[in-house]
């Protein structure tokens, strides 16, 4: 690993010194007309696709007043934290504390993130490593697991959540959220790109397949962590229940806050600040590891 | 015939040797597999048995034969309308929401590499951002403070505000707008990053074997390189767009005016999570199992021969 950061490093240096050359080599069957296309359609797409965003942020901090004018104005003129200590209020004022619910969405998403990191990868690694009697038949079958969304499953999912008594528990989301599919996919396709050598040197110093798998194969599986996490971490985050869950100190924040949206009128602006709350988090995480969950994706092809 | 039985029993002791030399890849697994064999294989297997049935829960699942998928298409008007809107959606969003999120992907990668970033994060954003996709319920509110129809009333182009969400002419078009704005997500992802591993060698041999410009080379050597991408890309964009519902549920009300925005979805959701009619619910699952299962399958088959 360390050479292969020093090369990097090497060939980063090389690029600063070469800039000129490499810029040419871009430039390849590239013509001015068509830069200016593209720019003028990405700006379009992006206007579309960042609008929304940039609205509900902004009409976060404004005012009452200015949320209801005609014509509506994107910036707020009279910016104001108002919205959001209004949150605060209205928090302190439900019938089951406020912390409940957000104690309740905390522990969803943290034991369910975690739990489907280590289970899935505890799966892929296998499934990417070794040849053993069935493998083929199990990753067939992930693979058309890909292929349906969880509604199909979701009725024979409420029987058995009812038979073993997991209704109305915060693991009736949790569990089912452990053997997510796809992240196991991704996970096994990286887990792929892992050089034999470093397992067999391990396998020669002793190493038992568990060992292997938690001091050598994990750490190397890290920005394929980021992508199970940042893709599970958004599910469970707006998670309202799913439908298992039925008393009230039980609930998700998601459905806590849907509450307060549903005040009405009165409330478009606590509404507003709700979503930036809701929003801000995956995001955040997304920032901080793009381009580790980019580097994950790109050996999520099927052969 | 006796040597048949010795080499019969040899190979299951091979196998038998076979399983426990790897058993701790099986134990690593097990895990895994016990979840997944509960909540998604036995869970199929348990749909298509039960929609055979008439169940509520309380008394023993009845054997009633195909009552249910006959009731389905005789006499439930409203799955009618929602496998229609099902499959309008899916057509509609399925293929235009991949090859978006290929063109927006290959565009992004022409831009220097700080841009590439931010409008890598400016594309996935609203995929990841939660319930934000409820602005678009302002966007198009029926009064004349909704975005829509205060630009539309501003510029002259209408007169009386329009009444976007109770209108069933309208209502798709929304739900398709916004499933759109929701649609660049793990597939763009994937496509960003295969582009950006993309072999510049290929490129340059490219050139000199004669491509001229930018679409020649898309077509040429881009697009074939990423067939695996594209394949993953659309799995998740086919299986998306026949699962709408909380977007259809969420922006145009359940049940939606006229049912004009049911789906198959939302129809099973109804039947299983709130009349607990699990048998009829199961025979809709089923249903949509074989629709999303097949459509995913014909694609895929597509997609293997391009350019092969």
């Amino acid at each position: 690993m360390d050479k292969i950061e020093k090369l990097k490093k090497l060939m980063s240096i090389e690029n600063l010194i070469f800039k000129r050359k490499i810029k040419k080599k871009k430039r390849l069957n590239r013509s001015t007309a068509g830069n200016i296309v593209i720019l003028l359609f990405l700006l379009i797409f992006s206007v579309f696709s960042a609008y929304p965003l940039i609205f509900i942020i902004a009409n976060a901090f404004k005012p009452l007043h200015e949320l209801f004018i005609f014509p509506p104005r994107l910036f707020p003129s009279d910016p104001t934290f108002k919205n959001f200590s209004d949150l605060l209020i209205l928090m302190g004022t439900t019938w089951v504390p406020m912390s409940r619910y957000i104690f309740n969405t905390v522990f969803i998403t943290l034991v369910g993130t975690v739990g489907h990191v280590i289970i899935a990868s505890m799966c892929a690694f296998p499934l990417a490593k070794h040849q053993f009697p069935g493998k083929t038949f199990i990753f067939t079958l992930i693979i058309y697991s890909l292929m349906f969304s969880g509604a199909v499953t979701s009725t024979p999912v409420f029987m058995i959540m009812s038979w073993i008594g997991l209704v109305d528990t915060l693991f009736a989301v949790i569990i089912p959220a452990f053997a997510f599919p796809l992240g196991l996919y991704l996970m096994k396709q990286f887990m792929e790109t892992i050089p034999d050598s470093l397992l067999e040197a391990a396998k020669i110093d002793g190493a038992n397949d568990f060992k292997i798998f938690w001091s050598v194969v994990m750490p190397l599986a890290k920005p394929a962590w980021l992508t199970l996490i940042i893709l599970l971490f958004q599910s469970l985050w707006s998670t309202n229940g799913g439908g298992y869950i039925f008393s009230e100190q039980l609930k998700t924040l998601s459905y806590a806050l849907g509450q307060i949206v549903s005040g009405g009128i009165a409330r478009a602006g606590t509404a507003a600040a709700v979503s930036v709350v809701m929003l801000i988090v995956p995001i955040t995480i997304f920032i901080l590891s793009q381009s580790k969950i980019i580097d994950t994706m790109s050996h999520s092809g099927i052969k | 015939m006796n040597s048949n039985i010795i080499e019969k029993e040899s190979r299951f002791k091979k196998l038998r040797k076979n399983v426990y030399k790897n058993r701790y890849s099986y134990y690593l697994m097990a895990p895994y597999l016990l979840i997944f064999g509960i909540f998604t294989v036995i869970s199929v297997i348990m749909s298509i048995l039960f929609s055979f049935t008439n169940f509520n829960l309380l008394e023993l699942p009845r054997f009633v034969g195909f009552d249910n998928y006959v009731r389905l298409f005789l006499d439930d008007e409203v799955f009618i309308i929602a496998i229609k809107n099902t499959l309008i959606l899916a057509i509609i969003t399925g293929p235009i929401s991949f090859i978006i999120a290929f063109v927006i992907a290959w565009l992004i990668n022409e831009l220097p590499r700080r841009w590439k970033w931010f409008m890598t994060l400016v594309f996935y954003a609203p995929s990841i951002s939660g319930n934000a996709y409820l602005l678009w319920k302002l966007i198009f509110s029926s009064d004349m403070y909704g975005y829509a129809n205060s630009t539309l009333l501003k510029n002259g182009l209408i007169t009386e505000p329009i009444t976007w969400l109770q209108d069933p002419r309208y209502v798709i078009w929304i739900i398709i707008i916004v499933q759109f704005w929701l649609s660049l997500g793990v597939a763009f992802l994937a496509f960003i990053a295969g582009l950006q591993n993309m072999d510049h060698q290929l490129y340059e041999a490219g050139a000199i074997d004669g491509i001229r410009n930018r679409w020649q080379e898309l077509w040429y050597i881009t697009l074939p390189q990423m067939r695996p991408q594209l394949m993953f890309g659309a799995v998740m964009q086919i299986t998306s767009s026949f699962g709408i519902a909380s977007v259809s549920s969420e922006i145009a009300g359940y049940p939606s005016i006229d049912y004009a925005g049911q789906t198959i979805v939302l129809h099973l959701l109804d039947y299983g999570g709130m009349r607990f009619e699990m048998g009829y619910a199961s025979a809709i699952a089923s249903i949509l199992f074989m629709i999303m299962l097949s459509s995913n399958i014909v694609v895929q088959k597509f997609l293997r021969r391009v350019g092969s």
